[in-house]
């Protein structure tokens, strides 16, 4: 049973309508996969110098089990979002004389073959190996692998249990930032507390009985669980949530946009893949933090603007690129509807500035770094508002694939087609170039205010190219909606 | 006032349209029927602007279709379900098409009180998204949604599917009062031939793109389609 399971799975995969087409994006993802996978093994490799280094009076095996409930948590987190539960298409299957159990034991023990799962191995093994040529004792190294793939179950059966459950999620982000906040301001340490059961994983190899059996315990109360729900209207019906109905009445303060940026709002909000974009769009504005505070950086004034427009135009980027697709499963109906189509683009205009405007709020703390920083990230707000708006609408009109909103966005390509990686080029590429001309040629201020000045001729021209993109949108419709009418590509 | 002029949709060299003239005077209610693939939703399509046409054009009153936006402020449809907007509540669809039309609020929900009996209480204050709807209340929400701003002109493409008996007998009745609304014209497509005999005052049929029959619709109709059907 298992085995013919297997092999429709297999059919499954290899005969969507989703591997067939684009074969360039698929080699270029297969080619970030195997980067991802090196520099994680390589990683793995080096840590055991790398600890060594940080904290040079401590074996580091001690230091990675002080670190090890962090990475617990921080796993924990991230599969909530990533991971997805693991429902093979079982409704053929209730008539037909297949046990339930046997249908219980296969969801979750293809769950357990996780890409996710194996990513630990990729860190884990070269980690060890290097600790065994650095005479740790074999059996016990051995066994701690052995220990840490049980955790690793652990947290995959446990993230099936938490099942996508919000509150959790709140409960395990508090407990890591409190968690760390009390160890970094010294008020008590958790991570003192956690490192010698953790390393008794390592010290006395017997102890790898334990995670084995918890692994084994959260998998029986799973399949407990799952097994009385396999019925139609339990688990395998997805969740339906109850409409909270708003108005948003303060939209209608943008004349005819306001129905349009009401509609766009509620699809963000209301949709997952969106909802979580914005998520993500808020979290990056810690991503300059890895370039003001790592030395290296420190004298490459181009990566600060590339950082710039990064901060600022992350929701430009993330959302703007995939205008009109949002709107994909009802295209046709827009289309023939009552619609000036340049309001339409209007309101689309309006949120992305909102959002460029937003994220320049959030990254005015960089102002610690230095009044440069500031100027910086204003001069790449400029330049989003003003260019890359248009820009990215302009390019949307190339698109002609469709988005599933319901769906979530980490390892979701769909949608993705060339246009999305020729975007990236006008985005990011030439402001990026000609801040490094002006740099290099005059100096910082000048290249601020060249982009700047480039943004304010942008919002100048704003009705102009807005007519312009309008055009484009008008000739390219035919084709969006016979390409957003395609299923799943 | 619908005329169609020397219309022909090719897919490569397989025709999937071919009309050479066709008329529907203002206030008719005209009926379309045809087997899967006779061309009944490439013609609602294309008299919505949503596919080009390879030859030839539509005039709908005075607008040419593929050359002009005009036709929309008073053509409204419903084809299928992609016109729905999923993550909205039927509510807030219809104040959405309303707001698109020049309907305030208050127009609206005037206009859908007189279809409660339609919606037969399964629609309105839910609290559920369009998208958690089953595929017949999805349907009814639709249809109505096309009613919504007084349109001259209303095209819908297979109403009756997915409805069940008692929403079917309901829908026929809605229809029949639009058409007999002297400045209201009604297309319907379908493939259940006595629904259509019953609300339509002309049916055509369509067989492979090309129109085969033009009937103005009496006793003898639904028999005389059964023959052709039966083949």
């Amino acid at each position: 049973m298992f085995k013919q399971f297997t092999s429709l799975q297999w059919k499954s995969f290899f005969r969507s309508s989703n591997l067939g087409k684009s074969l360039g994006i698929k080699i270029l993802m297969g080619f970030f996969g195997v980067y991802m996978l090196v520099s994680l093994a390589g990683l793995g490799a080096g840590m055991y110098f790398i600890l060594r280094k940080i904290f040079p009076d401590q074996s580091p095996m001690w230091s990675i089990s002080q670190y090890f409930i962090y990475w617990v948590l921080i796993e924990l987190f991230l599969r909530y979002f990533m991971q997805k539960l693991p429902v093979m298409d079982i409704k053929p299957f209730l008539t037909t004389p297949v046990k339930k159990s046997t249908i219980a034991h296969y969801i979750l023990g293809r769950s357990a073959a996780s890409i996710y799962n194996l990513l630990t191995l990729f860190f884990i093994i070269p980690f060890a190996i290097v600790l065994l040529f650095n005479s740790y004792p074999g059996l016990n190294v051995l066994l701690w692998v052995v220990a840490v793939m049980a955790i690793v179950l652990c947290i995959n059966y446990l993230n099936l249990l938490i099942n996508k459950n919000e509150k959790a999620l709140i409960g395990i982000a508090s407990i890591l930032i409190i968690g760390y906040g009390l160890d970094y301001f010294g008020i008590f340490s958790i991570k003192e507390l956690l490192a010698p059961v953790f390393h008794a994983l390592y010290a006395y190899p017997i102890t790898v009985l334990i995670p084995i059996v918890l692994a084994f315990g959260i998998y029986y109360i799973n399949y407990k669980f799952l097994k009385d729900k396999i019925y139609l209207d339990a688990k395998l019906k997805s969740k339906k949530v109850e409409a909270n109905t708003s108005d948003l009445a303060w939209t209608k303060r943008f004349g005819e946009m306001g129905s349009f940026l009401q509609l766009d709002l509620k699809m963000i909000w209301r949709n997952k893949r969106t909802k979580s974009q914005v998520f993500i769009s808020l979290l990056f504005v810690f991503y300059g933090l890895i370039f003001y505070t790592v030395d290296v950086y420190s004298s490459m004034v181009p990566m600060k603007a590339f950082v710039g427009i990064f901060m600022t135009g992350i929701f430009l980027s993330n959302f703007g690129q995939f205008i009109p697709a949002w709107d994909s499963s009802y295209y046709s109906m827009m289309m023939s509807q009552n619609i000036p189509m340049r309001k339409y683009l209007e309101s689309k205009v309006i949120l992305i500035s909102v959002s460029v405007v937003f994220m320049f709020l959030l990254t005015i703390p960089y102002v610690y770094f230095g009044w440069e920083a500031l100027a910086i990230n204003f001069g790449c707000a400029l330049y989003n508002l003003g260019v890359n708006i248009p820009v990215i609408l302009y390019f949307g009109s190339f698109n002609k694939k469709r988005i599933e909103l319901d769906q979530s966005p980490f390892g979701n390509m769909q949608g993705t087609s060339a246009t999305q990686f020729l975007i990236m080029l006008p985005v990011l590429v030439v402001p990026i170039i000609l801040f490094s001309i002006f740099y290099y040629v005059f100096n910082i201020q000048v290249a601020v205010i060249v982009l700047s000045v480039l943004g304010v001729i942008g919002f100048a021209m704003k009705n102009y190219l807005l007519n312009l993109i309008t055009e484009q949108y008008k000739r390219k419709k035919y084709g969006m909606i016979a390409g957003f009418k395609e299923k799943a590509s | 006032m619908i005329t169609i002029e020397n219309l022909s949709k090719k897919y490569g060299s397989q025709i999937v349209l071919n009309i050479g003239e066709l008329s529907i005077p203002t206030g008719q209610s005209f009926g379309l029927v045809g087997n899967n693939g006779a061309g009944k939703t490439t013609l609602f399509s294309l008299l919505l602007d949503l596919i080009q046409p390879t030859t030839g054009h539509i005039i709908n009153n005075d607008v040419q279709v593929n050359t002009s936006e005009e036709w929309k402020p008073f053509t409204s449809s419903f084809i299928d379900e992609t016109f729905l907007i999923g993550y909205l509540t039927p509510e807030e669809y219809f104040y959405f098409i309303g707001d698109l039309r020049g309907q305030n609020k208050a127009d609206v929900d005037a206009l859908l009180s007189e279809y409660q009996d339609f919606f037969h209480g399964e629609i309105l204050g839910q609290k559920k998204y369009l998208r958690d709807l089953s595929k017949g209340n999805q349907k009814k929400a639709g249809i109505v949604a096309s009613f919504i701003g007084n349109p001259k002109v209303v095209i819908l493409d297979e109403p009756f599917a997915n409805l069940d008996p008692t929403t079917q007998i309901r829908l026929k009745q809605i229809i029949k009062e639009l058409a007999e609304k002297k400045d209201v014209t009604v297309l319907v497509s379908s493939h259940d031939l006595i629904h259509v005999t019953e609300v339509c005052e002309r049916i055509v049929v369509l067989n492979k793109g090309e129109v085969v029959k033009d009937i103005q619709t009496s006793t003898e109709t639904l028999k005389e389609l059964e023959v052709f059907f039966a083949g």
